[in-house]
This record gives structure tokens, C-alpha cells and sequence, in this order.
């Protein structure tokens, strides 16, 4: 168990003019856990993953990521040259639709591939090597390799999605409903894949979701959001099995049972 | 004390007990007493609104009561088993991986794991062909045998049982009983719910009675 955050988020808000995007969020995710962030659309849950990634700039708080030379970083000070190499080697981001997060006219491969050159990668037989693995490890035929996302189906792109993000390493991903307008056991394939990949790899993720059975499955930590702002977080099976907060319990006992 | 719809219900109140290495404790009582309440607390399931919940683990006292939710995740994968009513099943994971994870979470390789895993499914005569099988389709009885091979893989110092051979055939409960009093000889201190008479007195040490905390009985 690490003693030290991999990333301390101290009193984040977002005000887009007079409205709340989220507000006073504070919280430390440590190596290799996983934290889903839950509630109604239109509750802050995709504005406050954006500022953590840096794809927002928060009105006001700071975000601090522990870099792998030991140096906590805020990562509103860092460079835009600086943010974007973190971007793309130590951390990941999964988006809702997969189109957002692939080109999807170039192959698979080439699409694994892009995020090594950006690390410095040069050499084609290793790049297509690395490609290949992974394609596997999510799942997709190594036939596939040279064709276009394009031509994947919606749960195909997903995983590939993920291919991209997982292979250059990193230690945090963040992803945005990845599990979102996929049919069920194209999902319970997708997330078998992503309980394993965040198991095996010792990942820390932030995960964005309104599922409530994915956030069991997949986190260890939640936290359930509400107008902009955390009411309630814990573990995952507390907030779930013993929701304090009226919301929570609201949003508990709105799960369809199967 | 937990809450429902925005309502405060009071479930239990001054629970105070403790439980020696070696010693299983039974939690007797009606239903609907808060006997399984008591458990989930134990567990770090359900919240604690006062008091503490102290256990030994990694040779210190940790109050799981206010502790940090990955101290409560790491008590649990090192210090602390609990076999639940009802096996929540992972999509797509097979009956001898779900009983070999915990083993495996501890550092545990995969092929001893599922050895191991193997060892107990035997024991508790889970036929063979089911173990490559996800348990979702099972009978109630099969799945209650994977969820006790799960909960009894590993040397867990602490175990927490709900009812662990409600739903079992004699033969079956004779071997629960049998693992029962395996782990207390290895000093595993057990906290468990028997509705079953037969099981309670084959394996309970002490039996705590769960209505003397309840705050409705004191009311009436």
C-alpha cells in the first residue's frame, strides 16, 4: 500500500459565469485505486473530470499530480508542451464516445502505434510488436491490425480505445461513461477487460459513470455528486449498501433489479 | 444505526463484544434484530454512527469503524473474510477463479491458486463440471458452496459467516461444520448467523444475544 497520493485535488470549483459547474471538491487518489464518480446528468461529474485532466482550467483549487520523479506538480502552473506529453504517456483518458478519443481513419494499429511514437518510439517492427500485443489483450483479432476503426463495431472501438490509452503505460486513467450505449454483454466484456487491465497493471483510475452496478464493479472508492457538489463518498460497497444521503438513497433505490 | 428513504431507523445501539483468537461467536436472535446489520458493520459494509470497531491487523489495532477506504480494502484482503448470504457473481469470471481471487490477491500464483480453489470445491461437492462455469445460472446450494470455498481459501485471521448453510443439504452442512472447527483449531477467530440449531450447537463457543442491543425492544 503507497503512502503518497498519485494525485491531491484540494478545493476544485468550475463556474461557467454565474452557474456551478462543481464546487469546493477536495479528495487524494492513491496508486492503484480506483474512484467512480456518480449522479444524475447535469450534476458536475463531467466538468469536475475535465479539470482534472486539464482539459478545464478550474475557476479556483488546485490539482497536484505526483510525477515520476518523485515532484508533486500543480498542474494548472505546468507548460502546455508539458501538460500534453502527460497526456499522453502517464496518463490516459477514455472517452464516452469512441470516435473522440481515436482517428478513425487511420488502422488500428497506427492508432495503438501513435501514442508510442509520442513517447519516442522510432522503430516499426517494435511499434507494430507493441500494437499487436495489445490488440490481443483487448481482445481484437491481430487480423484486424490494418483495417479502420471505422469498420469496428461500437464495442470493438471501445477496446481499442483502451488499447490506445493502456499502451505507453500509464499510472492514471480517466474515463468518461465507458461502458455508455454499449448492448449489455458487450459491456460485461468491457468491463471484465477493464477490471483486469486496472488489476494487473496496478492502474489508478477516475471513472465517470450514472451506472451504479458499474461503479460496484470496477471501484473500490465512490463518490456521488449532486448540483455541482460531493454529498456523500466512501467505499463503494457502503455508499451502496448503506447510502447515508437521501440522494444516494434515492439514486440506490432507482436501480432496476434483474 | 443506518438510514433509509431520508428516515433514521435505529437498528442496534451499544453493541459491545469481543472475540478471541480460536473462538467462534454466534449472533442469536428474532429476524429483523440486526443480526446481519451487526456483520456488515464488522465488515465496513454498513456505516457506524458511534463506537469502535477494533481488530488486529498487520500487529496493529485498526478502528474499522472511521478508517480510510482503502485501510478498510486492505484489512479485508489481509485480516478479515466474510462469507455473505448471497454470491455476487462477476460477469464472465468462472466458479473456480471467483473461489481462487482472494488467494490471489495476496500474492498467491494462479495455478496454486486454482489448486487450491479445486481442493475445496472438491470438498464441498461441487460437481467439476460447473467449476469452468460462471456461477449466475446455479442452483442456490451450488452457489452458496462456491461463496464458502471463497470465503474459507484463505487463512483470513478473522471470519465473518451470514448463514453460511441456509441453504445447504445435510451432507453438505456436516462439511461446513467440519471446516468450521478446522479454523478454530488454526486460532481464526468467527463471528457468524446460524438459523440452523444443529449447526449453531455443533459450532458455537458462545452465543451473543443480538435483541438485548436492540432500541425498539428497550422501548416496549
Amino acid at each position: 500500500m503507497s503512502a503518497v497520493p498519485l494525485l491531491k485535488v484540494n478545493d476544485v470549483s468550475k463556474f461557467y459565469g454565474s452557474r456551478i459547474g462543481c464546487r469546493n471538491v477536495s479528495f487524494d487518489l492513491f496508486p492503484g485505486e480506483v474512484l467512480a464518480i456518480v449522479g444524475e446528468s447535469g450534476s458536475g461529474k463531467t466538468t469536475l473530470l475535465s479539470c482534472l485532466s486539464t482539459r478545464l482550467m478550474p475557476t479556483s483549487g488546485i490539482v497536484e499530480y505526483h510525477m515520476r520523479d518523485g515532484q508533486y506538480r500543480d498542474l494548472a502552473r505546468m507548460g502546455e508542451a508539458e501538460r500534453r506529453f502527460l497526456m499522453r504517456t502517464d496518463w490516459g483518458f477514455v472517452h464516452q464516445n469512441p470516435a473522440d478519443g481515436l482517428r478513425m481513419t487511420v488502422s488500428a494499429g497506427a492508432n495503438v502505434g501513435e501514442r508510442l511514437m509520442a513517447v519516442g518510439d522510432r522503430h516499426y517492427g517494435n511499434i507494430r510488436a507493441a500494437a499487436s500485443d495489445w490488440l490481443e489483450r483487448v481482445e481484437i483479432g491481430i487480423d484486424r491490425i490494418d483495417d479502420q476503426p471505422r469498420a469496428f463495431s461500437g464495442g470493438m472501438r471501445q477496446r481499442l480505445q483502451i488499447a490506445r490509452n493502456l499502451v505507453t503505460n500509464p499510472r492514471l486513467v480517466f474515463m468518461d461513461e465507458p461502458t455508455g450505449g454499449l448492448d449489455v454483454s458487450v459491456q460485461a466484456r468491457l468491463l471484465d477487460l477493464v477490471r483486469g487491465l486496472v488489476h494487473d497493471l496496478g492502474l489508478a483510475a477516475i471513472i465517470v459513470t450514472h451506472d451504479l452496478a458499474v461503479a460496484r464493479l470496477l471501484s473500490h472508492r465512490m463518490m456521488v455528486m449532486k448540483d455541482g457538489a460531493v454529498i456523500e463518498q466512501g467505499l463503494t460497497d457502503r455508499v451502496l449498501d448503506d447510502p447515508r444521503e437521501p440522494y444516494t438513497q434515492l439514486l440506490v433505490s432507482s436501480i432496476l433489479q434483474v | 444505526m443506518h438510514l433509509r428513504d431520508g428516515i433514521r431507523l435505529p437498528v442496534v445501539a451499544n453493541v459491545s463484544f469481543s472475540v478471541k483468537a480460536g473462538e467462534c461467536v454466534v449472533l442469536g436472535g428474532p429476524s429483523g434484530v440486526g443480526k446481519s446489520s451487526i456483520l456488515k458493520m464488522l465488515y465496513g459494509n454498513y456505516g457506524v454512527d458511534e463506537g469502535q470497531i477494533l481488530m488486529e491487523h498487520d500487529g496493529k489495532l485498526v478502528n474499522l469503524a472511521t478508517a480510510e477506504p482503502r485501510t478498510v480494502l486492505e484489512v479485508r484482503r489481509a485480516t478479515l473474510g466474510y462469507v455473505s448470504q448471497f454470491l455476487r457473481v462477476v460477469p464472465r469470471v468462472s466458479a473456480l477463479d471467483i473461489v481462487a481471487e482472494p488467494l490471489q490477491a495476496r500474492g498467491v500464483a494462479i495455478e496454486d491458486a486454482r489448486a487450491r480453489a479445486a481442493e475445496l470445491l472438491t470438498k464441498l461437492n461441487l460437481p467439476t463440471a460447473l467449476w469452468s462455469l460462471p456461477p449466475a445460472t446455479f442452483s442456490g446450494g451450488e452457489q452458496q458452496r462456491v461463496n464458502i470455498a471463497r470465503g474459507f481459501i484463505t487463512d483470513h485471521r478473522i471470519l465473518l459467516l451470514d448463514e453460511p448453510t441456509a441453504s445447504l443439504d445435510a451432507k453438505n452442512r456436516a462439511v461446513v461444520v467440519e471446516m468450521i472447527a478446522e479454523k478454530k483449531a488454526k486460532g481464526t477467530a468467527l463471528i457468524g448467523i446460524f438459523h440452523d440449531e444443529e449447526v449453531r450447537d455443533a459450532v458455537a463457543d458462545r452465543i451473543l444475544d443480538v435483541s438485548a442491543f436492540s432500541p425498539r425492544k428497550a422501548a416496549a
